[in-house]
């Protein structure tokens, strides 16, 4: 092909992959212009450690979404180990943790088989999953609360090193390890395939059940990492505090411009995702916005965000 | 015929991020006239079509269709205005029927609300048997093979009952008896006064049926011409801007070296009967038949894509079990399919990421893909097959169709196999490449690989090939060695007449 037909720098492509980046810095402007409080380092702080668990969160719905399926069960297995971590204080930290992480994985792991081979559509498996785990919960604190979390662990939700908050920083080193993972391993490049084309991927030796499944377990065990650190930042364990946080970290994923329907998207998106809504939620408080017209005025961000990103897709024809 | 025009595209510019796919491009056609369209891969042919079917609007240009100014924006509006189109890459909903596909959108209804089933079944049908194809109307696409979904598309472009015909590259999967049936279709519309644009890269097909044509390059028009005007030589001149050498590479003189694969009395119900066959280092073994005689279904059994239920294979005369892809590519076998959208490549992923997926754990150091090895290999494949691609990173959706099966091809070299099952490899692609593919074919069976071509293009088998072999209905009808072969022979075991 001869070189005068191709020229390097292109709007439709600037914008598709740095839209969101803009959104995010007229809202910062915005909320910076409105509130003078907003801009105070506490308050950014503040932000930063807000989001943190329910950006780890959306970091592993990430991974799901891009192998073109959902987890709503993130929520529930989050509740489920802030139960683990408050129930098995008495062994000690390290216990605690592990046992935390290993049924979340397990959790996981179950979606992925019922995905994979029992062929049920990821909608369906993790609703199930997600009334489930929340039973077991129950059951297991027979509906209380479990109030205290180990020795040792409370740094997780409460520390801070040079100021910044623990919790930012695990959502920072979370979020940089799920990017190269993603980006850099051959684990992540079969998600990104699986999600694009699963005849395809099977077709060029990609063993496409283990990289579904593996997916599950990924946001399973964020999932249950985040809630670890909830435990120990609310100091507390109960089996329906991760209500609803599901819709939250999807919303994350969409607005961050990962397609719901699979092979495309990245954490990068999803941390932006994650910083809009955050942003959103503080400014909102900020300003003394009530709690029932949050909801609209935050309905409605998402679903503009998601709109303007369709239409720009469109315009590109 | 007079110089009336039914449609005129002048100036037409169009570019996509990165690449001006049309570059003032001026093209018109006469009524009653069956029009071809040619170029090398990545010409802007299809990307002409799309904006004359509003699929995609132009950045500037204007389209008079039957002297008016024709302005849709959208492809549902200029099929009512009378433009029908076959593109190129299929738009069936594989989940539907075959008649809810044909008649998607336009379904003819019972009173005003019910939907007229019988009459689109019977419309249905008979569309399809003019055609010269007996399926099930009620069967779902997805079941379909490729070259039936082809015609599928082609059934469901004339159901629209079209002034103006768009066909790009409806032929890049049929054999020949089909494109006999489409060819005596496209003569009957031709007599109904119909206008056709034909898209193909098998020039023999334009001086068959087509009476002018106009030749693209690098995005701009080259010319038009009377078809009676030109010769083969000529035609590619224009379009390549050389004249090409010697088609065929010649056969290597070497001895047949050892058995590689033996296959032993496949049997996969319905599809394939006790198929036996051996294939030795340094061969190209060319697989024959009609569509539907059971050719991608023998290599999707041999790679493990879909399951046996009898025989074996043998690698080096060892029995081998595979039962799934991966199983298949740690023998060192490869398969390039001949669905590239639905099974060749992964489309959102660049043609970098497509060309490494089958090498990516040869890749790998400390847990991570060494990005410099991935773009090594992708720049060394873009320049042999001469991928024309933006770049690297470019994603393959967005590569001409041609360019697309390239990377199928890449990907399959790259991981540099033993066995190396190609099936349609040449399908889209333009006779200038086609060459090239050719040499590299066979200089990898020079190195001692086995190559087995399944190919639907009877000169492409005979030029080729060292053996062919020919399928009739799941069975293999003949075996011959090139000295010997013929079409007439190979047609007569294609079709069952000699068993
Ligand atoms: N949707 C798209 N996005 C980006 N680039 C595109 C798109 N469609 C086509 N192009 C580019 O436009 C150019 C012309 O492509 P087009 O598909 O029209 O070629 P073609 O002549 O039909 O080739 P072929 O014979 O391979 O089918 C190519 O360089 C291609 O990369
Ligand atoms: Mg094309």
């Amino acid at each position: 092909m001869s070189t005068e037909r191709i020229s390097r720098f292109n709007k439709a492509h600037f914008l598709e992959d740095y839209g969101m980046l803009l959104v995010l810095g007229v809202l910062f402007l915005v909320c910076a212009i409105v509130s003078p409080y907003f801009l105070k380092p506490e308050n950014l702080l503040n932000i930063t450690r807000q989001i943190s668990v329910s950006g780890i969160i959306s970091i592993g719905m990430t991974f799901v979404i891009i192998t073109g399926g959902i987890d709503l069960s993130v929520g529930s297995v989050l509740a489920f180990s802030t139960l683990m971590i408050a129930g098995f204080k008495g062994m000690g930290a390290f216990p605690a943790f592990v046992i935390a992480m290993a049924l979340s994985m397990a959790f996981g792991l179950v979606t992925g088989i019922l995905v994979t081979k029992g062929k049920l559509q990821a909608f369906i498996a993790t609703l199930g999953m997600m009334t489930a785990v929340v039973g077991i919960g129950l059951t297991y604190s027979h509906g209380h609360p479990i109030i205290g979390t180990p020795e040792g662990l409370s740094f997780l939700g409460q520390g801070k090193v040079l100021g910044i908050p623990v919790q930012t920083i695990l959502f920072t080193l979370t979020a940089i390890i799920a990017g190269i993972v993603l980006n850099r391993t051959r684990l992540g490049r079969y998600i990104y395939a699986v999600g694009g084309n699963e005849e395809g991927s099977r077709l060029s030796g990609i063993r496409v059940d283990r990289v579904k499944t593996a997916a599950y377990v990924i946001s399973s065990a964020l999932s249950g990492f985040a809630g670890i650190i909830m435990a120990n930042h609310l100091n507390v364990g109960e089996a329906n505090l991760g209500s609803g946080m599901e819709l939250d970290a999807i919303a994350s994923v969409a607005v961050g411009g990962t397609s719901l329907s699979g092979g495309r998207g990245g954490v990068v998106g999803t941390v932006i995702g994650v910083i809009i809504i955050g942003i959103l939620n503080n400014f909102l408080n900020l300003i003394n916005v009530p709690g029932y017209t949050q909801k609209i005025v935050k309905g409605a961000i998402i679903i503009i965000a998601v709109l303007a990103q369709s239409l720009q897709a469109n315009r590109k024809k | 015929m007079t110089d009336q025009t039914i449609l005129q595209m002048k100036n037409i510019v169009k570019t996509f991020p990165g690449v001006k796919a049309l570059d003032n491009v001026t093209f018109s056609c006469r009524p009653g006239e069956v029009h071809a369209l040619l170029g090398e891969n990545g010409a802007g042919k299809s990307t002409l079509m799309k904006i004359l079917s509003a699929a995609y609007r132009p950045d500037s240009g204007e389209i008079i269709f039957k002297n008016e100014l024709f302005k849709h924006s959208n492809p549902i509006a200029a099929q009512k205005a009378g433009i029908g189109i076959i593109y190129q890459e299929f738009n069936l909903v594989p989940h539907m029927s075959v008649v809810e596909n044909i008649f998607l959108g336009r379904e003819p209804l019972i009173g005003c609300k019910l939907i007229d089933y019988r009459t689109m079944r019977d419309e249905a049908q008979k569309l399809l048997s003019g055609l010269g194809l007996t399926i099930d109307v009620n069967q779902k696409v997805k079941n379909l093979s490729v070259a039936q979904q082809q015609m599928v598309e082609i059934a469901k472009a004339l159901s629209m009952n079209a002034e103006l015909i768009v066909m790009d590259e409806p032929t890049a999967t049929l054999t020949d008896r089909e494109i006999e049936f489409l060819f005596g279709t496209i003569r009957t519309l031709r007599s109904q006064g119909k206008t056709i644009i034909y898209i193909s890269h098998r020039l023999e097909e334009i001086f068959e049926v087509c009476d002018r044509v106009t030749i693209l390059k690098d995005g701009k028009t080259v010319g038009t011409e009377n078809v009676p005007d030109l010769d083969k030589d000529r035609m590619i001149k224009m379009m390549v801007g050389r004249t090409l050498g010697e088609y065929y590479p010649d056969r290597s003189t070497a001895r047949k070296g050892d058995k590689v694969l033996e296959v032993r009395n496949i049997t996969r119900k319905g599809v394939l009967n006790d198929i036996s066959f051996s294939a030795y280092a340094g061969e190209i073994l060319g697989i024959s038949g009609l569509v539907g005689a059971g050719r991608t279904e023998l290599a999707r059994a041999i790679f493990g894509a879909d399951s046996i239920d009898g025989g074996a294979v043998l690698i080096d005369e060892n029995e081998v079990k595979i039962n799934e892809p991966l199983k298949a590519i740690r023998l060192n076998i490869g398969f390039a399919t001949e669905d590239r959208k639905g099974q060749g490549l992964i489309l959102g992923l660049s043609v970098r990421k497509n060309i490494s997926l089958a090498i990516l754990p040869q890749l790998i150091k400390y847990g991570l893909i060494q990005p410099k090895k991935e773009k090594e290999v992708a720049d060394r494949y873009m320049k042999i097959l001469k991928i024309a691609a933006p770049g690297i990173d470019y994603p393959v959706k967005g590569l001409s169709g041609g360019n697309q099966q390239k990377v199928v091809l890449a990907k399959w070299l790259a991981k540099d196999c033993r066995i190396i099952i190609l099936d349609e490899p040449t399908r889209g692609i333009d006779v200038g490449a086609k060459a090239e593919i050719y040499n590299l074919m066979r200089k990898l069976a020079d190195q001692g690989k086995v190559i087995i071509m399944i190919s639907s293009e009877l000169p492409e088998v005979i030029g080729v090939s060292d053996r062919v072999l020919v399928m009739h209905s799941g069975k293999i009808t003949g075996a011959f060695n090139a000295d010997e072969v013929t079409e007439e022979k190979i047609m007569k075991c294609a079709t069952g007449e000699v068993a």
